[in-house]
């Protein structure tokens, strides 16, 4: 199971001009590309939240620069980009109990679109995904996209 | 086994402490009220002779000086001997207009290095300790002030002065500093530099206590400091008018020791200026016992706190001052309700997801006063969840409207946004054009 388990990074970020600028700039120097990015916004204060293709030395680089910054564990769910997708993933944990912190999607080169979603039981929700048939990608994959 | 520096006039019983006092007291208003037309003047204006002060409690027909008395007479109207018997000027910032002096003569000196000479026994240092002095060294009182009472007890002086922090770590180890002084906000940055640095205080120096002052600092961030770097936080007390650091905690942590013998001291209420009974808070008034160049009478220092003439268990009879949370002039009054910053840090710091470091602002908008608290987000505090953050925040806010009976905006901003300080921190930013 564990391996279905993708690690996004979260950075605490204040609301001020120069913040991403500055992410980038240290992710260009370090050679780490972002796959999927969101940013959730609360009046002064943002969380910026990443899947790259090298999470643990995004991690560091980025906490050396001073950051405030985490590794969450989120499961990332391979959609045919096709209306109805998003739905079918819901309605699956929704039946079992499982809540959705958050999610946000992204389309990749091959005509698949990805969600990536936090949960509040993340064991539970892969098993009920696979026991559905639906396909989780895991690091390796991120790091083909 | 307790150790003192002067265990006769340390441990006196309080009836001769008192005897002394009072006999100081009256030699004092005659030196000074001849040797200083400003206090001759403040004397006859309030129709007080020497010969009016017989006992203690003749204390309270003698007129009040202040700091504005210093700034009015400034550079030296107050001194009373010649210039030529001075042997040492302090000079203290002046955050609004002109700055004070202090001038020190030979046996003044004596005096302070004798106040700390006995502060620093009563919390276990002296010989075979290496103290670094990280207080600025200069016209401010700190550095040069613990240097020379530390070197009175014999302890080995690290004269590093603040600032360089990478370069104090380095020397600290290598030189195996044992105490450290320096202002509590310097200290932290210290610790957070050495943290950076994959050091730990604890396990990789030999330093096992700090004295911390020149800034108001909270039994709550003692409890923070002890904790995270396991040495021992003593609070010292004084102020560049009289001498400089001067005075700590003994090793029993509960109230600063002033020294009878050197200080007399009173608690008045700040509004009519009439005494207080002991264990009754308000505002701090000192007069100097021993002082020959710059003797201050019912001097009204500012700070707020309670005196203890309880006696204390390290066997000293000397009256202690409680933890004082600010000087009057910090307060701050907002919608008409009284706050002092070291209200504000107790109730931060007993939060576990709050760091050390904060701000406050204060602003006007459309007339009406708004108090915003700036905190940095920790490591250890963050999480991904937007709800967790602004949950944080109201966590944060409802301990202060608690305390402070005042609705407080909590915003988190980024570690090591807040600036760091080398010296005495700013803490509190006031915008209002009041």
């Amino acid at each position: 199971m564990e391996e279905k388990i993708i690690k996004q990074i979260s950075l605490f970020a204040e609301n001020k001009p120069g913040r991403l600028a500055n992410i980038a700039a240290n992710f260009r120097k370090a050679g780490i590309n972002i796959r999927a990015f969101t940013i959730a916004e609360a009046g002064d204060f943002g969380i910026i939240r990443m899947v790259v293709d090298k999470p643990d030395q995004a991690h560091e680089v980025l906490h050396n620069a001073g950051f405030t910054v985490s590794e969450t564990s989120v499961l990332g769910v391979e959609m045919e980009d096709v209306p109805g997708g998003l739905g079918k993933i819901a309605d699956v944990l929704g039946d079992k109990g499982i809540n959705i912190d958050y999610a946000y999607a992204f389309v990749t080169k091959t005509e698949k679109a990805l969600l990536i979603l936090r949960v509040n039981d993340i064991d539970g929700a892969i098993k009920i995904l696979n026991d559905a048939g639906i396909k989780l990608i895991d690091m390796a994959n991120i790091q083909e996209i | 086994m307790i150790e003192y520096w002067n265990p006769l006039i340390e441990r006196m019983p309080v009836d001769e402490l008192e005897m002394m006092q009072e006999k100081k007291l009256k030699n004092l208003v005659n030196y000074v009220y001849q040797h200083s037309e400003f206090y001759k003047n403040r004397f006859d204006d309030a129709g007080v002779k020497p010969e009016d002060i017989r006992t203690l409690d003749d204390l309270k027909k003698l007129p009040f000086t202040y700091k504005s008395d210093l700034r009015d007479t400034y550079p030296t109207g107050m001194f009373c001997v010649p210039n030529e018997q001075l042997v040492r000027f302090h000079v203290s910032s002046g955050t609004t207009g002109k700055p004070t002096v202090v001038g020190y003569t030979k046996n003044d000196i004596h005096e302070w290095n004798t106040s700390l000479a006995r502060a620093l026994t009563s919390i276990g240092v002296g010989r075979g300790d290496v103290i670094q002095v990280s207080y600025g060294y200069g016209l401010f009182t700190g550095g040069l002030g613990l240097h020379y009472g530390a070197e009175e007890v014999g302890s080995t002086v690290l004269p590093t002065s603040s600032g360089n922090t990478e370069k104090q770590l380095e020397l600290m180890q290598d030189l195996n500093s044992s105490v450290i002084a320096c202002t509590p906000s310097y200290f932290l940055f210290m610790s957070e530099v050495a943290k950076q640095n994959d050091l730990s205080i604890q396990n990789d120096t030999k330093l096992k206590a700090g004295i911390f002052g020149a800034e108001p600092w909270s039994e709550e961030m003692r409890d923070r400091i002890e904790e995270a770097t396991g040495i021992k936080a003593y609070d010292i007390y004084g102020t560049s008018e009289l001498s400089g650091p001067l005075c700590t905690e003994c090793q029993y942590q509960d109230g600063i020791h002033i020294w009878a013998d050197q200080f007399l001291i009173e608690v008045i209420d700040p509004e009519t200026g009439e005494q207080l009974n002991d264990g009754e808070r308000g505002e701090l008034v000192i007069t100097t016992l021993a002082k020959e160049a710059l003797p201050l009478i019912r001097y009204r220092i500012g700070d707020i706190t309670v005196i203890n003439k309880e006696p204390c268990k390290c066997g000293r009879t000397h009256p202690r001052i409680m933890r004082v949370l600010g000087r009057a002039d910090d307060m701050l009054i907002v919608r008409g309700i009284n706050v002092f910053p070291g209200q504000v840090e107790s109730v931060l710091m007993t939060i576990p997801e709050v760091g050390e470091h904060f701000l406050i602002l204060v602003d006007r908008v459309n007339e009406l006063d708004v108090m915003k608290i700036q905190i940095e987000m920790t490591d250890e505090a963050f999480s991904d969840k937007v709800n967790d953050i602004i949950a944080l925040e109201e966590k944060v806010q409802a301990a202060l409207k608690n305390v402070l009976n005042l609705a407080v905006k909590v915003e988190l901003v980024e570690k090591g946004s807040i600036p760091r300080s080398m010296g005495k921190a700013k803490k509190v930013i006031d915008n209002r054009k009041l």
